[in-house]
Order: C-alpha cells, then structure tokens, then sequence
C-alpha cells in the first residue's frame, strides 16, 4: 500500500466515522429537544407561584419530570391532589428538599469545560439565599425540621485506590451562620462502641432529627451503618447495620431506609424497610420492588418514594408498617417535600 | 561473565532506520503510534469522564461500594499484559497484531456500553475495555523500543506520553461539548467514543509498520527468518528473561519503589484533608498532575537520554518524596497544593516512559513484549500492594501517619535501588 492510498483510506474512514459520530449528536439532540414539547396524556403544568410557606393547605413540592417546558423546574400540587394540575416555580434542581421555609436545592452548572455542581439554599420564595459549590453529581438533599439546617450528598469518582469506584461527599450548612462542614468524613467515628477510622469512608444521606442531631449511613469495609450524627461534638456513632439512605419519621421514632437484601439480583438488592429505634426491630414494607432513593416520611403512617417510570421517575406511596399495598401518587416526579 | 551484558543488549536492539533514511530522532513509528494512543486515549476519557454522570443521573443508580471488579481487575490486567508481551514477541514479530487485538477489543465495548443499563452489565464491559489496554500496552512499547535508536528511547518514549497524556486531557473535553450539544445525550456520547476508537485502530492498522525490522537484516514480507529462540516459545521463556541480571534488577527496583509508591487517589484525598482544600476543587487534581506530565514527558525524556534513564527514574522518585514531605509539610494553602501536583507530574514524567526506555535496554529485540510486560506487571502489581497496605496502615494509623512510613519505606527502596541500578547504566559516551 502507497502512503497516499493509506492517506486515502484514512480520510474516508473520517469521513464516513465523521458522519456515523455526527448523526448521532443530531438524532440525540432531536430526542432531547422533544423533551421540550408536551407529552400527550401528560399532567397539566402552568407557571406560577411557589411559596415554602403555602397559604392554602398542604402542599406537596416535587422536581416536574413532565415534558414540557416546565420540565425540571420545582413544581407544586395540593397534598390531597397529586394528580392535579401542577404549578410551576421556574426554579431547576436536580434535588431538592424543603422545610419550615428554608428550600435546598442542587443545580447542574454547565460549564464550557465540565459540568459543576452547586448547592443553592433558598427562602420561602424561592430566592436564593446563598450557594456553596458542590464537589460531585447530586445524590441527596435534606432540610432540618427547623430549616436552620440543610445537608447534601454528591457522588464523586475516582476517589479510590481501585479505580473506578465511587465515593460520597456529605456537607451541612448552618442557614444563621452560613458556617459550612464540607465533608462529614472529618467527623469522629464511633463503631461498636470504639473510635474508628478508615480511608474508604463514606457518609451520605443525611437525615436530621432537630438542629443538634441527625443520622445518616456511614459505609466502610463493604458494610453500611446506621449512624447517630452530633453536630456540636462532631461525632458519627453506629447503630445498627445495613442501612442506607435512612429518613426519620416525623414523630422521630422510626427510620426507613434501603436495606440491601440478600438473595435477589446484585443491581437490585435494595428493599424498602423500616426500622423502630426503641426497639431496634426491622419491618419490611408493602413494597416489594427494589427502591433507590431516601425515602420521605408523608405522615407519621406513610411513606413516599420514587420509582423508575417513563419520564424518570414516578412518585409512590405504601404504609410504614408493613400492611397494605404500594400506590402510585404521581407520574414524572422526584424529589418530592411536603409543606404547610 | 556479566561485564559484557550491557553492551551486548545495545547490539541486539535493531534502529528503525530503512535504506535511504536519516534516522530521525523521534521515528515515525513513535509519531504514529503516539497517535494511536492519543485518538485512543480520547476516546476511553470521553467514556470515562461521563461514565459517573451517566450511572447517576442518567441511569438513576447507586454505584457506591459497588467495586468494579477491581480487584479482580488488577489481577486479570496483570496476567493479560504478561499474555500480551508474550504473545507478540512469539514467532517473530506480532506486535502489531496482538495491539491491534487490543486496540480492538476496547473499540468494541464503546457500543456495548448503549446496551449496558445496569451496574453489573456496565462493570463488565469496563473489565472488557481494560482487557484490551492490559493487551496492548506491553507491544506498543515493544515497537517504540524496535523503531526507535538506543540512544533516542527515552525521547520517544516522551513524545508517545505527551501525546497519550493529550489525548487523556482532550476527551472529557469532548465528551462534554457532546453531551452539551445533545442534552445529556449519553447514548450520542459512546457512540461518537466507538467512532472515535475505530478511528484509533484504523490509524494503528495504516501508518504502524507491521514489522520493525533492524536494519542490518532486511526481511521481505514472505521470507520469515529464524529468530534465535525455539518457534514456539513458552511463558516459560518470558519469565526466563529475569534469568537476565539486567532485566533482573530493573524490574526488582520498579516493583520496589512501586510498593512505596502511594496511589494518585489516596495522594490526592490526603491533599485535600491535609490542605483542607475545597471539596469542590477536588476534581482538578488529577487534571494538575496531568497537565505537568504532559509538559515534562518529552523534556525529561530527551533528559533521560543524556543523564541515563536509571539515574532519572530514581531522581524522579526523589522528586516524588519532595512531594509526599510536602503534603505532611505545614506549608498549606493553594501554592503547597500547585506545588505538589507540579512535583507529582514530575515524577511521572521522569519514571513512566523513562522506565520503559530504560527497559528496552536491557532486553534483546526479539523480547521486548515479554520484557516490557513483566517490568510493567511487577511495578503494577506492586503499586497495587501498596494500596491495600496503605488502606490498612490508614485504618490504624490514620492518613498522615500512613504517609510518613510510606515516605520513609520510599526512601529506602530509592537508596537501596540506587545501589542495584549502579551497577550499570547506559549513558552514551
């Protein structure tokens, strides 16, 4: 072979590589931009005002998975209506908690190099009060009873000694002081009664309690815990083992949580549980599917939690105690918080 | 006896230098297969760089302490390379096919990734993916020794890292400007990754010659000649070559100094506790160390040519002591941070391709595959050991602590290396 027919070939395989790379940018985008249009069959979705101190009864807030061009903004529904029309705030997160006026919501930056993250706290009106820059992709977020505190959690990769493996990185913020702990992975752990350290810790899913104690899950060693958070001392004490993403009842009585269940598929072990701090005894929930999210406590009876659906994901619902059955509330949602 | 064992190996390596050529000094060869990495290199980082996003977000799962099969990765990946080395050099010279089977294979699994919706799925294709780099990495460096003149190795094998280590910089570049154009268009993503690595191997298949042969033996096409080994050489053969003091105690001395050599994850974590960097900034690390690496590849290479290639490898283990006295130093703050990363790069530019040339000098052409991959495997695996003790020693006695043995064990190996590299080195008279 001459060097111009290998000049040759080279350029036509650009070309027709060109073209296969290149068509697929445009059919992708094409896809995407029908994500713009509104679904047939799809909730209704207006514009309008969204209040983290809601004046007319009960609200559920949620991140809108609908088509349309209210998509991914923090849109509201009356608690007792889920399905109904849905209002809209023009605020986008990819997760958001609220409560008792104080809103946390974590954005995408798209960046001209790499996307960045951030972590917006925001008022009862939806305005930004503050932003930290966060260190990885959106994974969790929580508001303390009080709103005083927020707390997140983002994955980052890359952050082990194996390679691809994956890690979190959990902060709290003090809304009076705007004092930021970036990563609880500082905190003191307590584990089986001893002081314990290791490299591969990982804390996520905060839960909070009131304004001094939380719980949240510490991994280490292939093993998740339960754990006790002091923010004042700045302690992390195990409870109880195999628990993640836990969720405190309003009442403060029980967690739920995902607990990774032995004997099913490796990509879905997670099952949604409950579990009675005073007695330390694990209930499994109506729920049979395997869930992935932290789950939210609706009422001191009644849990809510996101599945997989046709837009993303859609909201559901089943009783904390075991009895009955699981119930969709709402189709394209996340994130979900209830108000007032 | 083994007075002569230097020079000898410097007549059996053959110069890429055909009838009528000036031998260059970085060979054509290199050039291309520099470009083969870098084209390469963009594409696995495309995949790399969105690979969390993609679990995360766009698959909505949670990957942590999922593993990877890492473990059992390491172990694979070490076995595939020693295969890899072997493979080429066995019954003359198939080191382009057996990278172009690697090249290949990791091609490949791009497109398998549209397919790969869960986490066990997903960590299957990536072990494919490491199959085929395992595969490929110790023939690659085979040809750039056999193309390229004794005294230019360290040279070229500079200019293949800078080139790889672009390529690396370049593809979460691009993976970005893709996933912007098509809103989180992951699948628009693999697919440009796939085209990208085909690309990657069409480059490798036209412009790498598929025999690099010395110039004192021409040989056709058609016409084999007898390689001074039996036919059918065993990996018997290839573990034989540690029979070969030289070889012996290079790659004694890189498995040595890999065993006190902490990885960039665990450096870059105590960077951040230590310095008490942002958490958000974490992600520029890897990207600081990159950046000087690629700067110093080819620099520090040309180095190794003219202070020999043994010397700069130890130096650049003293050059990554500095860096581990710094990160324990309390000299905190954004410059300690710049100044350990600057340090880092260093270090890999004076020991990543400065190891590989100072290989290919102590091994006899027709055994290159096999001497890069056992070098490269020990100092691997070595490395890898010092993960999970630097984990443990973590565990009991926190990070710092872990450090300065490991800071204290790397000054050894260094002094203790720097006794058994002594013995010979290769600088050009």
């Amino acid at each position: 072979m001459t060097r111009t027919t290998r000049l040759v070939i080279l350029a036509v395989a650009v070309l027709l590589l060109g073209g296969v790379g290149a068509g697929a940018v445009l059919y992708t985008a094409h896809r995407s931009g029908m994500r713009d249009q509104q679904q047939a069959n799809g909730p209704t979705v207006l514009a309008g005002t969204v209040s983290l101190r809601p004046t007319t009864g009960r609200r559920l807030l949620v991140r809108n998975l609908a088509w349309g061009p209210h998509r991914d903004e923090i849109a509201t529904v009356p608690a007792d209506d889920p399905q109904g029309p849905r209002t809209a705030s023009a605020v986008k997160c990819l997760r958001f908690h609220a409560a008792a006026g104080t809103g946390i919501c974590l954005q995408a930056v798209h960046g001209a190099l790499e996307d960045t993250y951030r972590a917006v706290v925001l008022d009862s009106h939806l305005h930004e009060l503050h932003r930290f820059p966060a260190a990885g992709i959106p994974t969790r977020a929580r508001v303390s009873p009080s709103g005083h505190l927020v707390a997140w959690t983002v994955f980052i990769s890359g952050d082990s000694y194996a390679g691809t493996d994956f890690s979190t990185r959990t902060a709290i913020v003090d809304t009076r002081t705007w004092a930021i702990d970036d990563n609880l992975e500082t905190f003191h752990i307590v584990k089986d009664g001893r002081p314990y350290r290791a490299a591969d810790t990982n804390i996520w899913g905060v839960t909070f309690a009131d304004d001094a104690r939380f719980y949240a899950t510490l991994a280490t060693g292939g093993q998740t815990y339960l754990v006790r958070g002091d923010i004042a001392a700045r302690t992390l004490t195990t409870l109880h083992r195999n628990v993640e993403c836990p969720s405190l009842s309003p009442d403060g009585t029980r967690i739920a949580y995902k607990k990774r269940v032995k004997g099913v598929s490796p990509d879905a072990p997670w099952r949604l549980y409950v579990l009675d701090l005073r007695t330390m005894k694990e209930t499994a929930t109506a729920e049979h599917r395997n869930i992935d999210d932290q789950a939210l406590w609706a009422t001191d009876s009644t849990l809510v939690y996101a599945l997989p659906g046709d837009y993303g994901s859609d909201l559901w619902t089943v009783p904390a105690d075991g009895s009955g059955s699981a119930r969709r509330l709402m189709t394209s949602a996340l994130a979900p918080a209830y108000l007032g | 006896m083994y007075l002569a064992d230097s020079r000898s190996t410097k007549a059996a390596v053959a110069p890429d230098t055909r009838p009528g050529r000036r031998p260059a000094a970085v060979p054509g060869t290199v050039l291309a297969l520099g470009a083969v990495s870098l084209i390469t290199d963009i594409s696995s980082e495309m995949v790399t760089a969105v690979l969390p996003l993609y679990v995360v977000a766009g698959l909505g799962l949670s990957p942590l302490g999922f593993g990877f099969l890492d473990g059992i990765n390491n172990g694979v990946g070490a076995l595939v390379r020693l295969a890899g080395g072997h493979l080429a050099d066995r019954g003359g010279r198939r080191h382009k096919v057996v990278a172009g089977l690697g090249y290949g294979l990791s091609a490949l699994c791009k497109p398998l990734l549209l397919l790969a919706h869960t986490l066990p799925v997903i960590s299957a294709v990536l072990a494919a993916d490491r199959t085929g780099k395992g595969l490929r990495t110790a023939p690659r460096d085979a040809m750039i020794s056999l193309a390229t003149e004794p005294e230019h190795r360290g040279r070229a094998f500079g200019v293949h890292r800078a080139m790889d280590t672009t390529g690396a910089l370049l593809g979460p570049l691009i993976a970005f400007a893709v996933l912007r154009a098509t809103v989180d268009g992951y699948d628009a993503v693999f697919t440009v990754s796939g085209c990208v690595a085909v690309l990657g191997v069409l480059v490798l298949v036209l412009f790498v010659p598929g025999r690099i042969a010395p110039v004192a033996a021409p040989t056709s096409a058609v016409q084999l000649p007898q390689p001074p080994m039996p036919p059918r050489p065993v990996l018997r053969d290839a573990l034989g070559l540690l029979r070969r003091p030289e070889l012996r105690r290079l790659t004694v001395c890189a498995t040595l100094l890999g065993l006190t050599t902490v990885s960039d994850s665990f450096l870059y974590l105590l960077l951040q506790r230590e310095g008490d960097l942002p958490a958000h900034l974490f992600p520029l690390l890897p990207l600081g160390t990159a950046a000087v690496f690629l700067l110093l590849a080819f620099p520090l290479g040309a180095l190794a040519d003219r202070v020999g290639r043994r010397r700069l490898f130890l130096a650049g283990h003293g050059v990554l002591l500095l860096g581990y006295g710094l990160v324990l130093s309390p000299w905190h703050g954004a410059p300690a941070v710049v100044a350990v990363l600057v340090l880092h790069g260093a270090f890999y530019g004076a020991t990543d391709g400065v190891l590989a040339a100072a290989t290919a000098g102590a091994v006899p052409a027709q055994h290159q595959g096999a001497g890069q991959a056992l070098v490269g495997t020990g100092q691997a695996l070595a490395r890898f050991a010092c993960s999970l003790a630097f984990g443990a020693a973590w565990s009991l006695w926190g990070g710092r602590t872990a450090l300065a043995v490991t800071a204290g064990a790397l000054a050894v190996s260094a002094v203790v290396a720097s006794f058994v590299l002594r013995t010979a080195d290769e600088v050009p008279t």
